[in-house]
């Protein structure tokens, strides 16, 4: 039976890329379904009726949600390039610090950027500690690595499950801080992490399924617009 | 293995630390268990977890992992040789890290809201949010059990633990709301599993009883309303 992979995500979505990387890192070929967020389509909230967000793979009829969940199905589903070392302490380890950058670090830069005046200060000095700790356990590595050859590189230097969920950090960080006119992550205060960024996106498998800056731009310039006008 | 090769850092009290003490028992593993005092962190935690500073951390050949779901993962793949605690099959695998997560993410802290809430009105809709999580769940176990008794079939596997360990403080707060959320109307696959869950070898030891919750419960309760020294 021929194989059949869709994908349902959103061209802007940081969460909707991981899944996007981490298919090409494998080599599997999917289809590619854009969702409309105005309306939410009948087929996402078919597939994904609990939380009703991209992205939701299909893999042969069978749906299933939640980013970190699908690098993890994919890694197991599809042979070659894993995102996860074998070893179980280095595996617990990747896990650990994606479930950071989901949990604390995404949250805290977010609030940082968008969030209530009154909050923002606070979540600035936490998205700063945060971002440090990350910067710690980079320590000298090129990558946070542990895949095994996505980068190029094998071995520890290539893409690994961390790399691919702290894309919002490489990326989105930047532009977002360009439009809103906030600076957390600069050259001067993260210079380990900002090495690391340049490496991540010097890899083709990355740089290729991002979004286009200037669109990306444009997008959150028009929601810093919409927040000010309706105030 | 010496039974000091694996420590688990934790306390009674909380359903996290439970995780990984379960995970353990289900692969025969011996540990030490070491007790953090309510209120005070020591400094092998510190040490430890310095990101969340939090239990349950486990210790494994001096070597620390924390986060009790990454904890359980890491368990299940370094005794590869016991009993298998996620499916073998990747889809069935993604459904029971979906639904952990749910868990975790959702359900718990919407159970943790109840107590929370202000006024009538607030605690209807955080009940009505937990009922709703609930049934969602027993939709789940039919479909992760596959008419097995346990959401992992036959024995007891990662989704059990997660969902399970938060038995106690379910029946806590029942009794606190003097209203039955793990109901036969809202999820009667769950009524069924829960027996079953809190009777099984690897857990009976390790739930709390309930009124020893109740009465750390109040004790919280009585800490957070207390005026700020």
């Amino acid at each position: 039976m021929a194989e059949e992979v869709k994908l349902f995500g959103l061209w802007g979505s940081p969460f909707s890329r991981r899944v996007e990387i981490a298919l090409k890192i494998k080599g599997v070929k999917y289809e590619y379904i854009e969702d409309d967020l105005q309306n939410k389509s009948a087929l996402l909230l078919k597939y994904n009726p609990v939380h009703k967000k991209v992205p939701v793979l299909l893999h042969n009829g069978k749906p299933i949600a939640e980013s970190l969940v699908l690098l993890e199905y994919i890694d197991e589903t599809w042979e070659g390039n894993p995102n996860l070392p074998p070893d179980p302490y280095e595996r617990a380890q990747a896990r650990f610090w994606a479930k950071f950058i989901d949990e604390k670090c995404l949250p805290a830069l977010w609030k940082a950027l968008f969030g209530e005046e009154s909050e923002q200060e606070k979540a600035m000095e936490e998205a700063l500690q945060n971002l440090k700790m990350l910067e710690k356990e980079l320590k000298d590595k090129r990558l946070f690595g542990g895949g095994g050859g996505g980068g190029g590189g094998g071995g520890e230097e290539s893409i690994g499950l961390v790399d691919i969920a702290a894309n919002f950090i490489a990326y989105w960080v930047g532009i977002i801080q360009e439009a809103v006119g906030a600076e957390i992550l600069n050259r001067e205060r993260f210079p380990v992490l900002y090495k690391w960024i340049d490496e991540l996106l010097s890899c083709s498998v990355i740089r290729e399924n991002l979004p286009p800056r200037d669109k990306m731009l444009a997008y959150f310039i028009s929601r810093v617009q919409a927040a000010k006008a309706s105030k | 293995m010496a039974k000091s090769d694996v420590k688990v850092l934790g306390a009674w009290p909380s359903p996290f630390v439970m995780r990984p003490r379960i995970a353990l028992n289900l692969k025969s593993v011996e540990y030490e268990f070491l007790e953090e005092t309510v209120g005070s962190k020591s400094q092998l935690l510190l040490q430890s977890n310095p990101v969340y500073k939090k239990i349950p951390v486990l210790i494994h050949h001096g070597k620390p992992v924390c986060e009790s779901l990454v904890i359980v993962q890491y368990i299940d793949e370094a005794w590869a040789s016991g009993t298998p605690l996620l499916p073998s099959d990747p889809y069935d695998r993604a459904m029971a890290r979906f639904w952990a997560a749910y868990i975790d993410d959702k359900w718990f802290p919407s159970l943790s809201a109840i107590a929370k809430a202000q006024g009538e009105e607030g605690k209807e809709a955080a009940i009505a949010q937990v009922a709703e999580g609930l049934a969602l769940l027993d939709d789940a176990f039919a479909k992760c059990s596959k008419g097995k008794p346990f959401f992992g079939g036959d024995k007891i596997g990662y989704l059990d633990i997660a969902l399970g360990c938060f038995l106690g403080w379910l029946k806590v707060t029942e009794k606190m709301t003097n209203l039955k959320l793990l109901d036969e109307m809202i999820a009667p696959n769950l009524v069924g599993w829960s027996e079953r869950f809190c009777s099984h070898s690897a857990v009976k030891g390790l739930m709390p009883e309930t009124h020893k919750l109740m009465e750390f419960a109040k004790m919280l309760q009585a800490k957070f309303k207390a005026p700020p020294s």
